[in-house]
Protein backbone atom coordinates (compact mmCIF):
# COMPACT_ATOMS: atom_id res chain seq x y z
CA UNK A 1 0.00 0.00 0.00
CA UNK A 2 1.20 3.49 -0.82
CA UNK A 3 0.59 6.13 1.84
CA UNK A 4 0.82 8.87 -0.82
CA UNK A 5 -1.94 7.30 -2.90
CA UNK A 6 -4.18 6.88 0.17
CA UNK A 7 -3.45 10.51 1.02
CA UNK A 8 -4.49 11.50 -2.50
CA UNK A 9 -7.95 9.97 -1.98
CA UNK A 10 -8.30 11.75 1.38
CA UNK A 11 -6.96 15.01 -0.02
CA UNK A 12 -9.56 15.00 -2.78
CA UNK A 13 -12.31 14.67 -0.16
CA UNK A 14 -10.71 17.38 1.97
CA UNK A 15 -10.66 19.77 -1.00
CA UNK A 16 -14.32 19.00 -1.69
CA UNK A 17 -15.45 19.56 1.89
CA UNK A 18 -13.28 22.65 2.35
CA UNK A 19 -14.48 24.18 -0.87
CA UNK A 20 -18.23 23.89 -0.41
CA UNK A 21 -20.33 25.03 2.52
CA UNK A 22 -23.03 22.57 1.39
CA UNK A 23 -20.59 19.71 2.06
CA UNK A 24 -19.21 21.13 5.30
CA UNK A 25 -22.53 21.88 7.00
CA UNK A 26 -23.96 18.32 7.02
CA UNK A 27 -20.89 17.09 8.92
CA UNK A 28 -22.47 18.45 12.08
CA UNK A 29 -25.87 20.03 11.26
CA UNK A 30 -28.00 16.87 11.35
CA UNK A 31 -26.38 15.44 14.44
CA UNK A 32 -26.76 18.81 16.19
CA UNK A 33 -30.48 18.84 15.34
CA UNK A 34 -30.76 15.27 16.63
CA UNK A 35 -29.07 16.26 19.87
CA UNK A 36 -31.51 19.13 20.36
CA UNK A 37 -34.60 17.06 19.55
CA UNK A 38 -33.68 14.06 21.67
CA UNK A 39 -32.11 16.15 24.40
CA UNK A 40 -35.32 18.10 25.01
CA UNK A 41 -37.43 14.96 24.67
CA UNK A 42 -35.26 13.22 27.28
CA UNK A 43 -35.60 16.19 29.63
CA UNK A 44 -39.34 16.27 29.15
CA UNK A 45 -39.69 12.55 29.85
CA UNK A 46 -37.54 12.95 32.95
CA UNK A 47 -39.90 15.66 34.18
CA UNK A 48 -43.19 13.83 33.52
CA UNK A 49 -42.36 10.15 33.95
CA UNK A 50 -41.83 10.32 37.69
CA UNK A 51 -39.48 7.40 37.34
CA UNK A 52 -36.02 6.94 38.84
CA UNK A 53 -34.91 6.06 35.33
CA UNK A 54 -32.75 8.83 33.85
CA UNK A 55 -33.78 9.31 30.24
CA UNK A 56 -30.85 11.50 29.24
CA UNK A 57 -28.24 8.73 29.10
CA UNK A 58 -30.77 6.14 27.95
CA UNK A 59 -32.26 8.12 25.08
CA UNK A 60 -29.87 10.94 24.27
CA UNK A 61 -26.79 8.75 24.85
CA UNK A 62 -28.27 6.04 22.64
CA UNK A 63 -29.05 8.54 19.87
CA UNK A 64 -25.54 9.97 20.11
CA UNK A 65 -23.94 6.55 19.63
CA UNK A 66 -26.33 5.48 16.89
CA UNK A 67 -25.76 8.77 15.05
CA UNK A 68 -22.02 8.16 15.33
CA UNK A 69 -22.41 4.78 13.60
CA UNK A 70 -24.60 6.31 10.89
CA UNK A 71 -22.11 9.16 10.34
CA UNK A 72 -19.25 6.67 9.94
CA UNK A 73 -21.24 4.69 7.37
CA UNK A 74 -22.24 7.83 5.52
CA UNK A 75 -18.67 9.10 5.68
CA UNK A 76 -17.62 6.15 3.53
CA UNK A 77 -20.60 6.16 1.19
CA UNK A 78 -20.66 9.93 0.64
CA UNK A 79 -16.95 9.96 -0.20
CA UNK A 80 -17.57 7.08 -2.62
CA UNK A 81 -20.58 8.82 -4.15
CA UNK A 82 -18.47 11.90 -4.85
CA UNK A 83 -16.56 9.73 -7.34
CA UNK A 84 -19.82 8.38 -8.76
CA UNK A 85 -21.29 11.86 -9.20
CA UNK A 86 -18.17 13.28 -10.84
CA UNK A 87 -17.64 10.12 -12.96
CA UNK A 88 -14.16 9.78 -11.58
CA UNK A 89 -13.74 5.99 -11.63
CA UNK A 90 -11.89 5.89 -14.93
CA UNK A 91 -9.55 8.68 -13.82
CA UNK A 92 -8.81 6.93 -10.53
CA UNK A 93 -8.66 3.29 -11.52
CA UNK A 94 -6.58 3.75 -14.67
CA UNK A 95 -3.77 4.80 -12.33
CA UNK A 96 -1.53 2.88 -9.92
CA UNK A 97 -4.20 3.37 -7.23
CA UNK A 98 -5.26 -0.03 -5.89
CA UNK A 99 -8.72 -0.87 -4.63
CA UNK A 100 -7.27 -1.41 -1.13
CA UNK A 101 -5.73 2.06 -1.16
CA UNK A 102 -8.97 3.54 -2.43
CA UNK A 103 -10.98 1.91 0.37
CA UNK A 104 -8.38 2.96 2.94
CA UNK A 105 -8.73 6.54 1.70
CA UNK A 106 -12.53 6.38 2.04
CA UNK A 107 -12.20 4.97 5.56
CA UNK A 108 -9.74 7.64 6.66
CA UNK A 109 -12.05 10.27 5.26
CA UNK A 110 -14.88 8.75 7.24
CA UNK A 111 -12.81 8.80 10.45
CA UNK A 112 -12.21 12.52 9.99
CA UNK A 113 -15.78 13.45 9.07
CA UNK A 114 -17.43 11.26 11.73
CA UNK A 115 -15.08 12.63 14.42
CA UNK A 116 -16.34 16.14 13.64
CA UNK A 117 -19.91 14.91 14.18
CA UNK A 118 -18.97 13.00 17.35
CA UNK A 119 -17.22 16.00 18.89
CA UNK A 120 -20.16 18.30 18.14
CA UNK A 121 -22.60 15.75 19.61
CA UNK A 122 -20.48 15.26 22.74
CA UNK A 123 -20.14 18.99 23.33
CA UNK A 124 -23.89 19.55 22.96
CA UNK A 125 -24.98 16.47 24.90
CA UNK A 126 -22.64 17.05 27.83
CA UNK A 127 -22.81 20.82 28.14
CA UNK A 128 -26.46 21.49 27.24
CA UNK A 129 -28.16 18.33 28.52
CA UNK A 130 -25.68 17.04 31.11
CA UNK A 131 -25.07 13.65 29.51
CA UNK A 132 -22.40 12.03 31.72
CA UNK A 133 -20.68 10.43 28.73
CA UNK A 134 -17.17 11.36 29.79
CA UNK A 135 -17.78 9.66 33.14
CA UNK A 136 -17.66 6.37 31.26
CA UNK A 137 -13.97 7.03 30.66
CA UNK A 138 -11.95 4.40 28.85
CA UNK A 139 -14.89 1.96 28.94
CA UNK A 140 -16.46 3.89 26.08
CA UNK A 141 -13.54 3.24 23.74
CA UNK A 142 -14.15 -0.45 22.89
CA UNK A 143 -17.84 0.34 22.44
CA UNK A 144 -17.03 3.23 20.11
CA UNK A 145 -14.61 0.99 18.22
CA UNK A 146 -17.32 -1.62 17.60
CA UNK A 147 -19.72 1.07 16.40
CA UNK A 148 -16.99 2.56 14.21
CA UNK A 149 -16.19 -0.79 12.59
CA UNK A 150 -19.90 -1.49 12.13
CA UNK A 151 -20.28 1.86 10.37
CA UNK A 152 -17.29 1.11 8.16
CA UNK A 153 -18.78 -2.28 7.26
CA UNK A 154 -22.15 -0.76 6.37
CA UNK A 155 -20.47 2.03 4.39
CA UNK A 156 -18.22 -0.26 2.38
CA UNK A 157 -21.09 -2.69 1.77
CA UNK A 158 -23.27 0.20 0.59
CA UNK A 159 -20.53 1.45 -1.74
CA UNK A 160 -20.17 -2.07 -3.14
CA UNK A 161 -23.92 -2.20 -3.75
CA UNK A 162 -23.87 1.07 -5.70
CA UNK A 163 -20.88 -0.14 -7.70
CA UNK A 164 -22.73 -3.36 -8.47
CA UNK A 165 -26.25 -2.01 -9.06
CA UNK A 166 -25.45 1.45 -10.42
CA UNK A 167 -25.97 5.04 -9.25
CA UNK A 168 -29.74 4.61 -9.40
CA UNK A 169 -29.44 2.37 -6.33
CA UNK A 170 -27.98 5.24 -4.32
CA UNK A 171 -31.17 5.62 -2.28
CA UNK A 172 -30.74 2.06 -1.08
CA UNK A 173 -27.63 2.81 0.94
CA UNK A 174 -29.27 5.57 2.97
CA UNK A 175 -31.81 3.13 4.36
CA UNK A 176 -29.39 0.35 5.36
CA UNK A 177 -28.64 1.75 8.86
CA UNK A 178 -32.32 2.55 9.44
CA UNK A 179 -33.23 -1.04 8.54
CA UNK A 180 -30.77 -2.36 11.10
CA UNK A 181 -31.96 0.07 13.78
CA UNK A 182 -34.82 -2.02 15.22
CA UNK A 183 -32.51 -5.01 15.61
CA UNK A 184 -29.68 -3.00 17.17
CA UNK A 185 -31.70 -2.49 20.36
CA UNK A 186 -30.73 1.16 20.47
CA UNK A 187 -33.51 2.35 22.78
CA UNK A 188 -34.81 -0.86 24.36
CA UNK A 189 -33.29 -4.05 25.75
CA UNK A 190 -33.09 -7.07 23.50
CA UNK A 191 -35.34 -8.90 25.94
CA UNK A 192 -38.23 -6.70 24.84
CA UNK A 193 -37.98 -8.03 21.28
CA UNK A 194 -39.94 -11.04 20.01
CA UNK A 195 -37.90 -14.22 19.63
CA UNK A 196 -37.24 -13.96 15.89
CA UNK A 197 -36.08 -10.35 16.19
CA UNK A 198 -33.89 -11.19 19.16
CA UNK A 199 -32.28 -13.95 17.11
CA UNK A 200 -31.37 -11.39 14.45
CA UNK A 201 -30.18 -8.94 17.12
CA UNK A 202 -27.53 -11.43 18.18
CA UNK A 203 -26.09 -11.10 14.67
CA UNK A 204 -26.05 -7.28 14.80
CA UNK A 205 -22.86 -6.05 16.56
CA UNK A 206 -24.27 -2.68 17.75
CA UNK A 207 -26.84 -4.59 19.85
CA UNK A 208 -23.94 -5.77 22.06
CA UNK A 209 -22.84 -2.16 22.47
CA UNK A 210 -26.24 -0.83 23.48
CA UNK A 211 -26.99 -3.79 25.78
CA UNK A 212 -23.60 -3.40 27.42
CA UNK A 213 -23.84 0.35 27.87
CA UNK A 214 -27.37 0.14 29.25
CA UNK A 215 -26.04 -2.28 31.86
CA UNK A 216 -23.10 0.00 32.73
CA UNK A 217 -25.32 3.09 32.96
CA UNK A 218 -27.70 1.11 35.18
CA UNK A 219 -24.83 0.49 37.59
CA UNK A 220 -23.73 -2.92 36.30
CA UNK A 221 -20.18 -3.98 35.52
CA UNK A 222 -18.62 -4.07 32.11
CA UNK A 223 -19.28 -7.53 30.66
CA UNK A 224 -16.31 -8.54 28.54
CA UNK A 225 -17.77 -11.64 26.88
CA UNK A 226 -20.55 -9.87 24.95
CA UNK A 227 -18.15 -7.05 24.17
CA UNK A 228 -15.65 -9.48 22.65
CA UNK A 229 -18.45 -11.28 20.79
CA UNK A 230 -19.63 -7.97 19.35
CA UNK A 231 -16.05 -7.06 18.43
CA UNK A 232 -15.39 -10.38 16.70
CA UNK A 233 -18.69 -10.19 14.85
CA UNK A 234 -18.06 -6.66 13.59
CA UNK A 235 -14.50 -7.55 12.50
CA UNK A 236 -16.01 -10.47 10.56
CA UNK A 237 -18.56 -8.18 8.89
CA UNK A 238 -15.88 -5.62 8.05
CA UNK A 239 -13.86 -8.36 6.31
CA UNK A 240 -17.01 -9.52 4.49
CA UNK A 241 -17.86 -5.99 3.34
CA UNK A 242 -14.33 -5.37 2.05
CA UNK A 243 -14.41 -8.76 0.32
CA UNK A 244 -17.76 -7.89 -1.27
CA UNK A 245 -16.43 -4.56 -2.56
CA UNK A 246 -13.29 -6.23 -3.94
CA UNK A 247 -15.32 -8.92 -5.74
CA UNK A 248 -17.66 -6.27 -7.15
CA UNK A 249 -14.68 -4.23 -8.30
CA UNK A 250 -13.10 -7.29 -9.96
CA UNK A 251 -16.36 -7.92 -11.77
CA UNK A 252 -16.49 -4.28 -12.90
CA UNK A 253 -12.97 -4.63 -14.32
CA UNK A 254 -13.93 -7.86 -16.09
CA UNK A 255 -17.06 -6.38 -17.64
CA UNK A 256 -15.59 -2.95 -18.35
CA UNK A 257 -18.12 -1.27 -16.07
CA UNK A 258 -15.46 0.86 -14.36
CA UNK A 259 -14.65 2.53 -17.68
CA UNK A 260 -18.24 3.39 -18.55
CA UNK A 261 -19.91 3.73 -15.18
CA UNK A 262 -23.12 5.69 -15.32
CA UNK A 263 -26.75 5.30 -14.43
CA UNK A 264 -27.45 3.85 -17.85
CA UNK A 265 -24.55 1.40 -17.90
CA UNK A 266 -25.64 -0.89 -15.09
CA UNK A 267 -28.61 -3.15 -15.28
CA UNK B 1 12.42 -2.98 -24.97
CA UNK B 2 9.10 -1.50 -26.23
CA UNK B 3 7.22 0.73 -23.80
CA UNK B 4 4.07 -1.20 -24.66
CA UNK B 5 3.72 -4.74 -25.87
CA UNK B 6 0.24 -6.19 -26.40
CA UNK B 7 0.16 -9.83 -27.44
CA UNK B 8 -2.89 -11.78 -28.62
CA UNK B 9 -5.40 -9.50 -26.93
CA UNK B 10 -8.98 -10.74 -27.04
CA UNK B 11 -12.07 -9.37 -25.34
CA UNK B 12 -15.45 -11.04 -25.58
CA UNK B 13 -18.81 -10.08 -24.11
CA UNK B 14 -20.77 -13.28 -24.27
CA UNK B 15 -20.89 -14.23 -27.96
CA UNK B 16 -19.67 -10.82 -29.11
CA UNK B 17 -15.96 -10.49 -29.81
CA UNK B 18 -15.03 -6.84 -29.28
CA UNK B 19 -11.31 -7.40 -29.80
CA UNK B 20 -9.80 -10.42 -31.54
CA UNK B 21 -6.17 -11.44 -31.36
CA UNK B 22 -4.71 -7.93 -31.41
CA UNK B 23 -0.92 -7.71 -31.12
CA UNK B 24 1.25 -4.62 -31.43
CA UNK B 25 4.09 -2.74 -29.79
CA UNK B 26 4.83 0.92 -29.13
CA UNK B 27 8.48 1.89 -28.97
CA UNK B 28 9.93 4.74 -26.97
CA UNK B 29 9.84 7.99 -28.96
CA UNK B 30 7.16 6.63 -31.27
CA UNK B 31 3.60 7.87 -31.82
CA UNK B 32 1.30 5.06 -32.88
CA UNK B 33 -2.19 5.85 -34.15
CA UNK B 34 -5.03 3.45 -33.51
CA UNK B 35 -7.61 4.07 -36.25
CA UNK B 36 -10.93 2.55 -37.04
CA UNK B 37 -14.65 3.21 -37.39
CA UNK B 38 -16.87 3.64 -34.36
CA UNK B 39 -17.23 0.38 -32.46
CA UNK B 40 -14.09 -1.09 -34.05
CA UNK B 41 -12.48 -1.88 -30.70
CA UNK B 42 -10.10 1.07 -30.26
CA UNK B 43 -11.37 2.21 -26.87
CA UNK B 44 -11.75 -1.39 -25.72
CA UNK B 45 -8.07 -1.93 -26.56
CA UNK B 46 -7.08 1.29 -24.76
CA UNK B 47 -9.13 0.34 -21.71
CA UNK B 48 -7.34 -3.00 -21.53
CA UNK B 49 -3.97 -1.23 -21.67
CA UNK B 50 -5.18 1.13 -18.93
CA UNK B 51 -6.03 -1.82 -16.70
CA UNK B 52 -9.72 -0.90 -16.39
CA UNK B 53 -10.87 -3.78 -18.59
CA UNK B 54 -9.63 -7.32 -18.19
CA UNK B 55 -8.75 -9.07 -21.46
CA UNK B 56 -10.45 -12.41 -22.05
CA UNK B 57 -7.04 -13.63 -23.16
CA UNK B 58 -3.69 -12.24 -24.17
CA UNK B 59 -1.13 -10.21 -22.30
CA UNK B 60 -0.04 -6.60 -21.90
CA UNK B 61 3.43 -5.55 -20.79
CA UNK B 62 4.47 -1.98 -20.05
CA UNK B 63 8.26 -1.69 -20.23
CA UNK B 64 8.35 -5.45 -19.86
CA UNK B 65 6.18 -5.39 -16.75
CA UNK B 66 3.14 -7.64 -16.96
CA UNK B 67 0.02 -5.56 -16.33
CA UNK B 68 -1.95 -8.40 -14.78
CA UNK B 69 0.77 -9.37 -12.30
CA UNK B 70 2.21 -5.93 -11.51
CA UNK B 71 -0.72 -3.61 -12.11
CA UNK B 72 0.30 -0.70 -9.87
CA UNK B 73 3.96 -0.71 -10.95
CA UNK B 74 3.04 -0.98 -14.64
CA UNK B 75 0.38 1.76 -14.51
CA UNK B 76 2.77 4.07 -12.65
CA UNK B 77 4.67 4.27 -15.96
CA UNK B 78 1.62 5.33 -17.93
CA UNK B 79 -0.86 8.16 -18.03
CA UNK B 80 -3.80 9.01 -20.21
CA UNK B 81 -6.22 11.62 -21.46
CA UNK B 82 -9.55 10.88 -23.06
CA UNK B 83 -12.28 13.13 -24.32
CA UNK B 84 -14.82 11.21 -22.20
CA UNK B 85 -12.76 11.25 -19.00
CA UNK B 86 -12.67 14.87 -17.87
CA UNK B 87 -11.05 15.49 -14.52
CA UNK B 88 -13.49 16.07 -11.63
CA UNK B 89 -15.14 19.41 -12.28
CA UNK B 90 -15.59 20.17 -8.59
CA UNK B 91 -11.85 20.52 -7.95
CA UNK B 92 -9.64 23.34 -9.19
CA UNK B 93 -6.95 22.78 -11.79
CA UNK B 94 -4.23 22.89 -9.11
CA UNK B 95 -6.13 20.54 -6.77
CA UNK B 96 -6.67 17.98 -9.52
CA UNK B 97 -3.00 18.06 -10.50
CA UNK B 98 -1.96 17.69 -6.86
CA UNK B 99 -4.28 14.71 -6.27
CA UNK B 100 -3.11 12.89 -9.40
CA UNK B 101 0.49 13.89 -8.80
CA UNK B 102 0.32 12.11 -5.45
CA UNK B 103 -1.25 9.04 -7.05
CA UNK B 104 1.56 8.88 -9.63
CA UNK B 105 4.22 9.63 -6.97
CA UNK B 106 5.57 12.58 -8.95
CA UNK B 107 8.86 13.76 -7.43
CA UNK B 108 9.08 17.46 -6.46
CA UNK B 109 5.36 17.66 -7.08
CA UNK B 110 4.91 21.33 -6.28
CA UNK B 111 7.55 22.45 -8.77
CA UNK B 112 6.34 19.96 -11.37
CA UNK B 113 2.77 21.27 -11.10
CA UNK B 114 4.00 24.84 -11.66
CA UNK B 115 5.98 23.64 -14.67
CA UNK B 116 2.96 21.79 -16.08
CA UNK B 117 0.67 24.79 -15.57
CA UNK B 118 3.12 26.97 -17.49
CA UNK B 119 3.63 24.40 -20.28
CA UNK B 120 -0.12 24.06 -20.81
CA UNK B 121 -0.77 27.80 -20.49
CA UNK B 122 -3.00 27.17 -17.49
CA UNK B 123 -1.48 29.49 -14.92
CA UNK B 124 -4.44 31.86 -15.00
CA UNK B 125 -6.81 28.92 -14.40
CA UNK B 126 -4.79 27.54 -11.50
CA UNK B 127 -7.54 28.17 -8.92
CA UNK B 128 -10.49 27.73 -11.27
CA UNK B 129 -12.73 24.71 -10.89
CA UNK B 130 -12.31 22.42 -13.87
CA UNK B 131 -16.07 22.16 -14.35
CA UNK B 132 -16.38 25.80 -15.41
CA UNK B 133 -13.58 25.66 -17.99
CA UNK B 134 -14.33 25.44 -21.70
CA UNK B 135 -13.95 22.01 -23.30
CA UNK B 136 -10.67 23.11 -24.86
CA UNK B 137 -9.32 24.29 -21.54
CA UNK B 138 -10.46 21.06 -19.89
CA UNK B 139 -8.59 19.10 -22.55
CA UNK B 140 -5.45 21.09 -21.74
CA UNK B 141 -5.88 20.27 -18.05
CA UNK B 142 -6.34 16.58 -18.91
CA UNK B 143 -3.16 16.68 -20.97
CA UNK B 144 -1.27 18.47 -18.20
CA UNK B 145 -2.38 15.65 -15.88
CA UNK B 146 -1.43 13.06 -18.49
CA UNK B 147 2.11 14.42 -18.76
CA UNK B 148 2.54 15.26 -15.08
CA UNK B 149 4.46 12.09 -14.24
CA UNK B 150 6.46 12.14 -17.50
CA UNK B 151 4.97 8.77 -18.44
CA UNK B 152 6.84 6.15 -20.43
CA UNK B 153 3.56 5.37 -22.17
CA UNK B 154 1.03 8.08 -22.95
CA UNK B 155 -2.44 6.93 -23.98
CA UNK B 156 -4.67 9.43 -25.74
CA UNK B 157 -8.23 8.71 -26.82
CA UNK B 158 -9.34 11.39 -29.29
CA UNK B 159 -7.60 14.15 -27.34
CA UNK B 160 -8.38 16.84 -29.91
CA UNK B 161 -11.99 15.85 -30.60
CA UNK B 162 -13.58 18.95 -29.07
CA UNK B 163 -10.92 21.51 -29.91
CA UNK B 164 -10.76 24.34 -32.40
CA UNK B 165 -8.06 23.99 -35.09
CA UNK B 166 -5.61 26.34 -33.38
CA UNK B 167 -5.84 24.59 -30.06
CA UNK B 168 -5.72 21.16 -31.71
CA UNK B 169 -2.51 22.18 -33.47
CA UNK B 170 -1.03 23.31 -30.19
CA UNK B 171 -1.90 19.98 -28.56
CA UNK B 172 -0.34 18.07 -31.47
CA UNK B 173 2.79 20.16 -31.12
CA UNK B 174 3.05 19.29 -27.43
CA UNK B 175 2.55 15.59 -28.04
CA UNK B 176 5.12 15.55 -30.84
CA UNK B 177 7.57 17.30 -28.51
CA UNK B 178 6.84 14.69 -25.84
CA UNK B 179 7.65 11.85 -28.25
CA UNK B 180 10.66 13.66 -29.72
CA UNK B 181 12.19 13.89 -26.26
CA UNK B 182 12.55 10.12 -26.60
CA UNK B 183 11.55 9.29 -23.05
CA UNK B 184 8.16 7.83 -23.84
CA UNK B 185 5.87 6.43 -26.52
CA UNK B 186 2.33 7.45 -27.41
CA UNK B 187 -0.71 5.40 -28.39
CA UNK B 188 -3.26 7.74 -29.95
CA UNK B 189 -6.76 7.28 -31.31
CA UNK B 190 -8.30 9.85 -33.62
CA UNK B 191 -10.84 10.16 -36.39
CA UNK B 192 -9.00 13.13 -37.88
CA UNK B 193 -6.89 11.65 -40.70
CA UNK B 194 -5.09 14.93 -41.36
CA UNK B 195 -3.97 14.93 -37.76
CA UNK B 196 -2.96 11.28 -37.82
CA UNK B 197 -0.88 11.80 -40.95
CA UNK B 198 0.81 14.79 -39.39
CA UNK B 199 1.54 13.30 -36.00
CA UNK B 200 1.79 9.50 -36.10
CA UNK B 201 4.91 7.54 -37.02
CA UNK B 202 2.86 4.42 -37.53
CA UNK B 203 -0.85 3.57 -37.65
CA UNK B 204 -2.85 0.45 -36.93
CA UNK B 205 -6.18 0.15 -38.75
CA UNK B 206 -8.55 -1.77 -36.56
CA UNK B 207 -11.96 -2.99 -37.58
CA UNK B 208 -14.35 -5.47 -36.00
CA UNK B 209 -11.79 -5.93 -33.27
CA UNK B 210 -8.97 -6.95 -35.63
CA UNK B 211 -5.93 -5.13 -36.94
CA UNK B 212 -6.36 -4.98 -40.73
CA UNK B 213 -3.43 -2.79 -41.73
CA UNK B 214 -0.31 -1.40 -40.18
CA UNK B 215 2.26 1.03 -41.50
CA UNK B 216 3.46 4.57 -42.14
CA UNK B 217 0.38 6.82 -42.53
CA UNK B 218 2.15 8.77 -45.29
CA UNK B 219 2.88 5.65 -47.37
CA UNK B 220 -0.13 3.43 -46.68
CA UNK B 221 -2.64 5.21 -48.99
CA UNK B 222 -0.46 4.86 -52.11
CA UNK B 223 0.42 1.29 -51.23
CA UNK B 224 -3.31 0.48 -51.31
CA UNK B 225 -4.24 2.54 -54.35
CA UNK B 226 -5.78 5.46 -52.50
CA UNK B 227 -4.95 9.14 -52.67
CA UNK B 228 -5.32 10.00 -49.02
CA UNK B 229 -5.42 8.35 -45.65
CA UNK B 230 -9.03 9.42 -45.34
CA UNK B 231 -9.95 7.59 -48.53
CA UNK B 232 -8.19 4.51 -47.27
CA UNK B 233 -9.97 4.80 -43.94
CA UNK B 234 -13.37 5.09 -45.62
CA UNK B 235 -12.68 2.15 -47.87
CA UNK B 236 -11.62 -0.03 -44.97
CA UNK B 237 -14.54 1.12 -42.83
CA UNK B 238 -16.99 0.25 -45.65
CA UNK B 239 -15.43 -3.15 -46.10
CA UNK B 240 -15.77 -3.72 -42.42
CA UNK B 241 -19.52 -3.09 -42.69
CA UNK B 242 -19.89 -6.09 -44.97
CA UNK B 243 -20.88 -9.03 -42.80
CA UNK B 244 -18.28 -11.75 -42.55
CA UNK B 245 -19.19 -15.15 -44.02
CA UNK B 246 -20.21 -17.53 -41.28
Amino acid sequence: MSAARILAVVLRQYYLIRGTFARFLPLFAWVAIDMLTWGFLSRYLDSVAGSPLNFVPRLLGAVLLWDFLVRVAQGVTTAFLEDVWSRNFLNFFATPLTVGEYLAGLMLTSIATSLVGLIVMLIMATTVFGLPFLALGAISLPYLLILFLSGISLGVFGAGLVLRLGPASEWFIWMIPATLGPFAAVFYPMSSLPGWMRAISYLVPPSYVFEGLRSVVGGGRLAWSPLLAGGALTAFYAALAIGFFRITYRRAIRTGLIARYSAESVS
Amino acid sequence: MPVLSAQGLCKSYGDVDAVRDVSFVVESGEIVGLLGPNGAGKTTTLNMVLGVLEPTSGSIAIEGMDLRKHRAQALARTNFAAVYAALPGNLTVYQNLRVFGLIYAVPNLKARIEESLAEADLIRFRNTKCGVLSSGEQTRVSLAKAMLNRPRLLLLDEPTASLDPAMARDIRRRIRAFAAAGTGGVLWTSHNMYEVEEVCDRVLFISKGRILLEGDPRKLPAAHGKKTLEELFIALARESLIPEPT
